[in-house]
């Protein structure tokens, strides 16, 4: 692994799929770096510090400089360490576009849907919503990978990239998911490219490093949905 | 490099997102057929070119649609030389990016909730998180401008543009609901960049006057009215 360009730390938590991402853009470029699991529970000086606005992982600390959110950290790892490893960004200006574009949307799409739902204390009829909300956006993402990839392995073409990146990181609570909610949500009949894609982003070297554990996400999940809705009950 | 490039842009007078996009243009000098667009009534261009969001802005850029306002900034920044928009050193790239996400994220929904809002207790509450972000956004002035008069530096950048074109819907509201989102006596910082923004040539050009805005939004709130009505 290099260690160019200085210091590295990542503050992070296992499960997190943002901080997930980070990790999977620092393997992919080949940078290595110190990992720092913090407890939400008793936030390190060093993340309120470096995050005063939002208080959240992933943060990554370039020569003790702060960068946070994930979108944000992929592309400063891309632009700060350009000469070191595979681009995550395609070259082209229009290519770029669409990757941020695909970018964006999943964020808007899939991500804050879903993670309204698991906080455990939605209605039976909001959760419904939700299912269908996230339903929708894989389906628009099939022709995104389409569109994207033209054939080719990747929403980055021959190489995983930013895209790849931003939906890869999510992979496993996807899959989490799938089992929390009894709905398939990445299924080889609706969406064949993605779950296509989906197998062999997880069976990539640097997937399998930074990934965590699909066991180890689903008992956290209903650890945090069972508190959840145990607190809901309490305040009933 | 201004000249002959094939540029069209769809856009409506006063969405805040789509004026971001004109002052890029026009900071880069680069000429474009411009296309107003009735919101009510899509036309069939927008419709195929944003079949994902069918919203306003598209740029399209020799028959190549690109949407989202910030993801068209920087493709305006990276592939037109001139003005540079974002900042050259990456760092200050992430900073500047990581802003643009917050306003979007955290300002944007909270002012524009004050618009939608149903009920009065709504708006209150929409009032509460837009005055609590900008207060944040306060503190990122005193950061990325480094004592400068725009977040860009000396001459308006990214933030400038992102931030800048709220400003005229944040006087509108303050004349429908009396709200003060920026002033000098909790944002003192903003409220002087905001008159320096307001005033700067890149502005005067792309933004319309605030009773633009009032108007839009009465026909909004007429149109969800009716909606409202006829859903009885």
């Amino acid at each position: 692994m290099a260690r160019v360009g200085g210091e590295l730390k990542l503050l992070g938590l296992w499960a997190s799929p943002f901080v997930t991402r980070a990790k999977l853009a620092l393997q992919i470029k080949g940078l290595s770096y110190e990992y720092v699991e913090e407890d939400l529970g008793n936030k390190s000086e060093l993340l309120l510090s470096s995050n005063p606005v939002h208080k959240a992982v992933p943060v990554l600390i370039h020569n003790g400089k702060p960068v946070c959110e994930s979108s944000v950290i992929v592309q400063y790892i891309d632009d700060a360490f350009a000469g070191t490893g595979p681009s995550l960004l395609p070259a082209d200006p229009y290519q770029r576009a669409v990757a941020r574009f695909w970018a964006a949307y999943l964020e808007d799409k899939l991500v804050e849907p879903w993670f309204k739902m698991l906080d455990g204390t939605r209605t039976r009829a909001e959760m419904g919503e939700g299912v269908k909300q996230m339903l929708a956006a894989v389906a628009t993402l099939e022709g995104a990978l389409a569109q994207c990839s033209k054939g080719r392995p990747f929403f980055g073409g021959d190489g995983v990239g930013y895209v790849d990146v931003a939906l890869g990181g999510l992979l496993v609570w996807v899959r989490a998911s799938e089992v929390l909610l009894g709905v398939k949500f990445l299924d080889a009949a609706r969406t064949p490219l993605l779950a296509a894609w989906a197998e062999r982003f997880a069976s990539l070297d640097a997937a399998k490093a930074t990934l965590p554990d699909f066991g180890r996400v689903i008992k956290h999940a209903m650890m945090r949905r069972g508190a959840a809705a145990a607190a809901l009950a309490q305040n009933n | 490099m201004a000249g002959k490039e094939d540029l069209k842009l769809l856009g409506l007078l006063v969405s805040p997102f789509v004026i971001r996009v004109r002052m890029a243009l026009s900071m880069k000098g680069l000429n474009y057929e411009y296309v107003e667009e009735d919101l009510f009534n899509k036309s069939e261009l927008l419709l195929k070119l944003n079949p994902v969001h069918k919203k306003v802005p598209v740029l399209i850029h020799n028959g190549k649609p690109i949407c989202e306002s910030l993801v068209i900034l920087q493709y305006v920044d990276e592939l037109f030389t001139g003005r540079a928009i974002l900042p050259t050193d990456p760092y200050e790239r992430a900073t500047a990016r990581f802003w643009a996400a917050y306003i979007e994220d955290k300002l944007c929904p909270a002012w524009i909730g004050i618009l939608k809002a149903k009920a009065e207790e709504e708006r209150a509450e929409k009032v509460k998180e837009t005055l609590a972000a900008i207060e944040h956004v306060e503190v990122a002035f005193a950061k990325c401008s480094n004592g400068n008069v725009f977040f860009g530096g000396d001459s308006i950048g990214y933030l400038d543009i992102v931030l800048g074109s709220f400003l005229f819907w944040f006087e509108a509201l303050r004349r429908m609901y009396g709200l003060e989102i920026i002033n000098t006596s909790k944002t003192p910082l903003l409220a002087a960049w905001a008159e320096r923004f307001g005033g700067s040539v890149e502005a005067k050009e792309v933004v319309p006057e605030a009773d633009k805005a009032v108007q839009y939004a009465n026909k909004l709130h007429a149109a969800a009215a009716v909606k409202l009505v006829s859903s009885e």
